[in-house]
């Protein structure tokens, strides 16, 4: 983490005056606290809500919040998304939805429908469809003004040099990149599988909600894996159960541990 | 008459196309003219062709009330940009002739005839002259007429007449006060209330003294008033083309790099506007034109719907230097940029600049945000083409595919009609994620490898059980549903029963993940189903 929150949170403790018994044990997480690049639980806490609160964190749907380890999409980073078109988009929907602008390049297939239906302020929505061999000046013109830009996979485009040009022109930038499959040095990857989804019948009935397995990983702050089942459904989306520990993706099915906690 | 007679208004000719909006509509869409056609906003005739008008249709009837009198009738919703773009041709074709061209509305152009008549040999040869020659290079029939003042012509020019000198007020004395209800002039309900008062004519109300006017009809009243009586509601402004607000620089050594051409950009913007804001206009078109060292032409217009900064003329040169010099091989020109010419395509007058005083006033967003993203959309468009950024506009419809329309970055994003009506045959959320433009071929097998139809009565010839997606290995069916039949537009020769279906497959081993997909079946096409989107 930063100095920065280091510094904050030393401050913050000696305005405390803690008492003697605490003081050593203090002056300990302190000590490691000032090695660079060691940082504390309450620090890194600290500087994800101050983050927030200061609008270097995209806000996202409550329900996907507890998957990114920023709380939100921070500024700067790049963020693959596996397997699930809808899950990018419910990504961008409680950013745009609050004035943030967001762009699709080279994703011609994107389903507008579902934006919406997935709480994507569609008009807050640019799309480039076809950049074709301009796809890398393209994304870079629009992360310098929009900050949500949705890249197709660069392999087409130009492969693992562009990739890294434009992940640093995000970080630069302060614009959040987000790719519809592998993205060469992603900060962030979500890996998604649907597990079963409900509402078909034998010929009648209509497809009403999924069960999404969604497993978090990435560098840095996100290195430690999540695994969290999604209900993508009517109910916008619901986190139907986190596992941060089990190696297993959690079956398919109603799990008896499963509790439902409906956030979206 | 009791009102003084201020000064008598210059005289001036009217060219007036009718029906212009129909003919424009027509023009756009390929019609031939012998078909019937109006043009409908919100849902009432605004204009109709001759045709239609011997058939029964008039101004401000329903469509269905339209339709039923004339039921070949062609529909056109109104599009005021588009009657402005094809009325342009027009525009120019009478500049060739006649100078001080001012445009009134698409379809109505004036003219003053004083010089023009006295050049031609009379207005007689002008008029003659200027009907030969708009119809011969446009292609567009039009009506003129002569009188003193913008009012009397359009009224004479409605019946093709040269109203002598000085009896302009005479003309208009015997006409019926309704003509002052012009399109645009949004004085329907004072024509209603005179009527309802008993003056029938425009002499009738020009006889009131203008006191009395002023006293019970305000200053709509007066306006009318004016008219009436043969003033002119306000002075002409002449559309001039103005040769010197094109701003010209040559380079030497010529320009190469993007960086340079940024530079002489910026200070090229600052005088094109200066120039133009010294005049009190701003540019709403903007050509940039350049040509190399070698003599190639490049030159691209730039449209914009709100007036340039000198910000915004310089950054369109940049991109525009961007696209030119960046292009891929075979585009990109030989030798660097020796001239470079900026021209006013389009002026308004300097006072639009100013921004409102609410925001959200224009119906557009200017937040920081919006303003930041609007500039990368138009830097994008600057390197793709202008029909490469999009936003989307909510349309009404049934497939996926079909609520939303795209529009173009920088065009206007109205919703059309019936966005929020109940359209029967949408399928509930959740909509596919993916929606194929390409249709992906798919093989749906029942029982016993059998493809799987439909029969005439929408129902599935067996139940599917395998489907194999663009020549892949089948793959067996978890659950389905439908058939949902799209009946829309079976009224239309080419329509084609469609069917709709929902399918969820197994994952291909190895990999767990099932797929969602919705299929699409039509009749007599091979192959019968398609992808149409897919839940991921």
């Amino acid at each position: 983490m930063s100095g920065g929150s280091v510094a904050e949170l030393s401050a913050v403790r000696s305005g405390e005056a803690p008492e003697s018994s605490e003081l050593s044990e203090l002056s300990a997480v302190a000590r490691l606290a000032s090695l660079p690049g060691v940082s504390t639980a309450s620090g890194v806490a600290a500087t994800a809500v101050h983050a927030q609160a200061t609008g270097r964190v995209l806000p996202v749907l409550p329900a996907l919040a507890g998957l990114l380890p920023w709380g939100g999409l921070r500024r700067g980073s790049t963020v693959a998304v596996h397997g699930s078109t809808s899950l990018l988009l419910a990504l961008l929907a409680e950013a745009t939805s609050s004035g943030s602008w967001a762009a699709v390049v080279g994703v011609p297939r994107v389903g507008l429908s579902a934006a919406r239906e997935l709480g994507v302020e569609v008009s807050r929505l640019a799309l480039v469809p076809r950049p074709g061999a301009d796809f890398a000046s393209a994304t870079a013109a629009l992360l310098d003004g929009v900050d949500l830009v949705v890249a197709g996979p660069p392999g087409r485009f130009g492969g693992t040099q562009t990739a890294r040009r434009l992940a640093a022109r995000a970080r630069h930038r302060g614009a959040v990149l987000l790719s519809l499959g592998p993205w060469p040095g992603a900060e962030v990857e979500l890996r998604c599988a649907p597990v079963s989804w409900s509402g078909l019948e034998e010929g009648h009935g209509y497809l009403r909600e999924r069960e999404v397995a969604v497993e978090v990983g990435g560098r840095g702050a996100a290195a430690r894996p999540v695994r969290t089942s999604l209900l993508l459904g009517p109910d916008g989306v619901v986190v139907r159960a986190v596992d941060p520990v089990r190696p297993a993706l959690p079956s398919g099915g109603a799990a008896p541990s499963a509790e439902e906690v409906k956030v979206g | 008459m009791t009102a003084p007679v201020l000064s008598r208004p210059p005289r001036m000719l009217v060219l007036w196309c009718p029906d212009w909006p129909v003919v424009a509509a027509g023009a756009a869409a390929g019609l031939p003219a012998h078909l019937p056609a109006a043009v409908f906003a919100a849902n009432r005739v605004v204009a109709c062709s001759a045709i239609a008008r011997a058939a029964g249709v008039r101004r401000d009837m329903r469509r269905r009330e339209a339709q039923s009198r004339c039921p070949e009738l062609a529909v056109f919703a109104e599009d005021p940009d588009r009657d402005a773009r094809l009325f342009e041709p027009v525009v120019a074709a009478v500049e060739q002739l006649v100078v001080g061209v001012e445009a009134v509305r698409p379809g109505l152009v004036a003219v003053p005839v004083s010089g023009a008549a006295g050049y031609f040999g009379g207005e007689d040869t002008l008029v003659e002259l200027l009907v030969d020659h708009v119809s011969g290079e446009t292609g567009v029939e039009c009506q003129i007429g002569v009188s003193d003042g913008l009012f009397a012509a359009t009224l004479a020019a409605h019946r093709s007449l040269l109203v002598e000198a000085g009896t302009g007020a005479s003309f208009l004395a015997s006409l019926s006060v309704t003509e002052l209800d012009q399109p645009g002039s949004e004085r329907a309900e004072l024509v209603d209330l005179l009527r309802r008062l008993g003056l029938r004519t425009l002499g009738a109300f020009a006889a009131l003294s203008e006191r009395d006017v002023v006293a019970r009809f305000g200053s709509v009243g007066v306006l009318a008033h004016r008219l009436a009586n043969g003033q002119d509601e306000r002075p002409p402004h002449r559309r001039r083309p103005p040769p010197e607000l094109f701003v010209t620089e040559t380079f030497d050594p010529p320009l190469e790099r993007i960086d340079v051409a940024a530079f002489m950009a910026k200070t090229l913007a600052g005088r094109f506007h200066s120039g133009l804001a010294a005049r009190g206009l701003a540019c709403t078109r903007l050509g940039i034109y350049a040509t190399t060292e070698r003599g190639e032409e490049l030159s691209r217009v730039w449209r914009c719907a709100e007036p340039l900064t000198p910000e915004g003329i310089a950054d369109r040169v940049r991109w525009q230097f961007e696209g030119w010099l960046r292009a891929g091989d075979g585009q990109r020109p030989t030798a660097g940029v020796s001239e470079l010419r900026l021209e006013p395509g389009e002026t308004v007058e300097g006072r639009s600049l100013q921004l409102g005083l609410w925001q959200g006033g224009d119906g557009g967003e200017h937040t920081p945000e919006a303003d930041r993203a609007a500039r990368a959309l138009v830097h994008v468009q600057g390197l793709l083409g202008p029909d490469s950024v999009f936003t989307a506009v909510v349309e009404g419809g049934r497939g996926p595919a079909e609520r939303f329309r795209l529009v173009p970055w920088g065009d206007q994003r109205t919703p059309s009609e019936g966005h929020d009506a109940p359209w029967p045959e949408q399928l509930p959320a959740p909509s596919p994620a993916t929606v194929f433009e390409e249709r992906v071929p798919v093989v749906v097998s029942g029982a016993a490898g059998v493809e799987v139809s439909v029969t005439d009565r929408h129902r599935l010839t067996g139940r599917p059980q395998r489907v194999a997606i663009d020549g892949g290995a089948p793959r067996r069916v978890l659950g389905w549903a439908g058939p949902w039949p799209v009946l829309a537009r079976w009224w239309m020769p080419e329509a084609k029963t469609r069917v709709r279906m929902q399918v969820v497959l197994e994952g291909m081993s190895g990999s767990r993940s099932d797929i969602a997909l919705l299929l699409e079946w039509q009749a007599k096409r091979s192959p019968l189903w398609t992808v149409e989107g897919m839940y991921d």
